[in-house]
């Protein structure tokens, strides 16, 4: 499924006003007196765009499913006020370990990002990022109205209301705050999903990867980073 | 409280006094004597302990309000020093000579008001908006709803219910 | 010594035992500790799960050569330790490739697959894995004190440098373990164990929620696979080191099993009981009591 933007305004928007200062071009003297020119956001960063990863076919896919939907890593990045719900999660009275849903501290190590509540444009950025870390296939959990209209903080200047806009959206879990029993009830429709093999939207936010950052890059304005964060 | 202001009132031009309780006093004073005044305070009067700076936005009157809120932690009374200054030309006597952590708070104050601090530490660096181009958002003028219909998306078919109107509707139908 | 293609498959087949086992216990493990805080924990089949899970990602990144070499040299450690262990005592076919010298090799490898990871975390670029590998090669060197001056007392007792003769001589009676004819030593070497296994007072170096997971924080999929299952053979390995040189050894698989786990376990009750120590703490403890009691042991021999 493609979805339709206007190209034009792309141009003109990746175009960063606020570059920072450790990220201009400079030139520097190197030890053989030849002056070099280092441009950091393409020197120090991967700048390659990533590519779609198809899954394979037939009985090892559906295998492979099975063991990613029974070993969920949750990155451990509360987003908003809905974080709070997360801990209890590990106690005695929640146990998600039995689900085989396991905390991780790190991006790298995690297949599941729960975008808990409301997201300002500041953590929307580091959502992004964070979100781009995690080796594919990833599955992201909305928590909270927040994330589906706004929820309170509908008109507010500084947090979005529509998360599916800038990131791909796997299970929303409505309510303000859902209750740690329907975060594990979105971890089994999830679950659910990556069974049947449904849970693709790694490879959607690729395959309309302009859109995405055409609107990413609307908001955030002070960008500062490579297109994908590899 | 009442002595205290009474012997400002002896040292420096102050005017809009507000006692509002044994502990609890406002007073307002020119944008020009404000920081000799909270020196002064902090000096001689014991008032070492520096609570926040606020800003309150009157647009009518064409002017921002900033107020000092010290404390004295000796006898527990608490002092805010207001201060009037100019909405267009926005700019005030940074005081972050007096208390180290007041540089937040100008910092903060220049991110969502406007309100320039020359001098200040880091006070142009971005605070919580990162990249903000339009006018400061605590501005009055700012109108943050159409802000955010024309920049966040907004998810069609939303509505909302003033909670009194539906319960009005709800438990007296007849009225 | 017996160099054949049976000898080989015969320490492949050990391995992949000890792989399994060392994934079981870990589990196994983890339900403890998950009671003891009163909740279910994990399906003891988990750890499989993961490894399927980490071989099957679909995208992954590379930050340099010694970033791929890192997770291979640490298995190389892990199996290197395996392949001069002896296992089973008695039996033909896993004993391994253990000779004469095997302990001072051992204690090489030990140290081996750390070094291997500090480059290939430090290529990572996350600036915890840095804090991490600091931390752990401190601790490592001042854990190497007690436990080195333990196994120069077992060396002076059995007047040898081979597992498998030390193993032999502590064969024919309980009375005859190095627990209770070297007790010194045996205390030293346990509670450098403790600092070895890396769980709750001395897991400064992977220290959860502090430096989120320390040396391995840029490591996922196959990467982290590698080290999962390196994991897995080291500590099953490592326990049954401790077997050879103070438990009498094994003589069959089942009496392995039974020993390696309470050896783990001993690491696992203390963690459950005590919190984190901070690096210094960790570091003048390794170089206190377990140092001393190393010390006593070899005056005892001398």
């Amino acid at each position: 499924m493609k979805k339709d933007f206007d190209k034009d305004a792309l141009s003109d928007m990746y175009k960063d006003k606020f570059l920072a200062p450790e990220n201009e071009i400079r030139f520097v003297n190197a030890p053989d007196g030849s002056i070099i020119e280092v441009n950091p956001l393409d020197d120090y960063f991967c700048q390659e765009r990533p590519k779609e990863l198809k899954p394979r076919k037939g009985v090892v896919e559906k295998f492979l499913n099975w063991a990613r939907a029974e070993s969920l890593w949750v990155l451990g990045f509360g987003t908003g006020c809905g974080s709070i719900e997360i801990p209890p999660l590990s106690t005695p009275r929640f146990d998600m370990y039995r689900f085989g849903v396991q905390m991780r501290a790190t991006p790298r190590q995690s297949n599941v990002f729960i975008i808990s509540g409301y997201l300002s444009v500041k953590t929307l950025k580091r959502a992004i990022r964070s979100y781009e870390q995690m080796p594919s296939p990833k599955y992201i959990i909305a928590l909270g109205s927040c994330t589906i209209n706004g929820g309170m903080y509908w008109d507010s200047y500084n947090t979005i209301n529509r998360l599916d806009h800038y990131l791909p959206v796997d299970v929303y879990i409505a309510g303000c705050m859902p209750r740690p029993e329907a975060l594990l009830a979105g971890f089994g429709k999830l679950k659910e999903l990556i069974k049947e093999g449904k849970a693709e939207k790694a490879n959607e936010y690729i395959q309309n990867l302009d859109w995405y950052k055409a609107n990413q890059k609307k908001i955030i304005k002070d960008w500062n980073m490579p297109d994908y964060n590899w | 409280m009442k002595q205290l202001v009474e012997i400002i009132q002896n040292h420096f031009p102050i005017n809009d006094i507000d006692l509002r309780k044994k502990s609890l006093a406002f007073i307002s004073i020119h944008q020009n004597q404000a920081i000799p005044l909270l020196e002064w305070l902090k000096t001689t009067h014991g008032y070492t302990a520096f609570v926040l700076l606020t800003a309150v936005d009157w647009i009518e009157e064409n002017r921002f309000q900033l107020t000092y809120l010290i404390s004295n932690p000796e006898n527990f009374t608490e002092l805010g020093v207001r201060v009037f200054i100019d909405r267009e030309k926005a700019e005030m006597v940074s005081a972050h000579h007096l208390w180290k952590s007041i540089w937040v708070y100008q910092r903060e104050l220049k991110e969502m008001f406007g309100i320039n601090f020359p001098d200040s530490p880091r006070v142009n660096e971005s605070f919580i908006l990162e990249g903000w181009d339009t006018i400061p958002p605590y501005r009055r003028d700012f109108d943050t709803k159409q802000y955010s219909e024309e920049t966040y998306f907004p998810r069609p078919g939303r509505s909302t219910n003033d909670p009194a109107k539906h319960m009005k509707s709800k438990l007296y139908p007849k009225d | 010594m017996d160099y054949s293609l049976s000898r080989f498959l015969y320490t492949l087949l050990g391995l992949f035992i000890v792989m399994n086992w060392g994934m079981l216990m870990s589990s196994t493990m983890r339900r403890i500790i998950a009671r003891v805080s009163g909740r279910i924990g994990i399906p003891w089949y988990q750890p499989w799960i993961d490894l399927i899970k980490l071989y099957s990602l679909r995208s992954q990144i590379t930050h340099g050569t010694m970033f791929y070499l890192g997770p291979v040299f640490r298995l190389m450690g892990g199996v290197g330790l395996f392949l001069f262990m002896p296992m089973i005592y008695g039996s033909a076919y896993f004993m391994n490739y253990s000779f004469s010298g095997d302990l001072i090799l051992i204690l090489y490898f030990q140290f081996f697959g750390m070094l291997g990871m500090a480059l290939g975390a430090g290529e990572g670029g996350q600036p915890y894995s840095a804090i991490g590998i600091s931390r752990g090669l401190s601790q490592f060197t001042t854990i190497e004190v007690p436990m080195t001056l333990a196994v120069i007392s077992l060396a002076i007792q059995y007047d040898t440098l081979s597992i498998t003769e030390i193993v032999k001589a502590q064969q024919g009676s309980i009375a005859n373990w190095t627990l209770f004819t070297n007790p010194f030593a045996t205390i030293a070497a346990m509670l450098s164990l403790l600092g070895a296994f890396g769980h709750s007072p001395f897991n400064l170096v992977k220290a959860p929620n502090e430096i989120p997971i320390g040396p391995p924080t840029e490591y996922h999929g196959t990467f982290l696979g590698v080290l999962r299952t390196n994991g897995a053979i080291l500590h099953v390995t490592e326990a049954a080191l401790f077997m050879n040189l103070f438990f009498g050894g094994a003589t069959s698989w089942l009496e392995l099993i039974l020993k390696t786990f309470v050896i783990y376990f001993w690491s696992v009750f203390v963690g459950v009981v005590f919190p984190r120590f901070r690096i210094e703490q960790s570091v003048r403890w390794f170089l206190k009591w377990p140092t001393l009691i190393g010390i006593i042991s070899i005056l005892i021999w001398m």
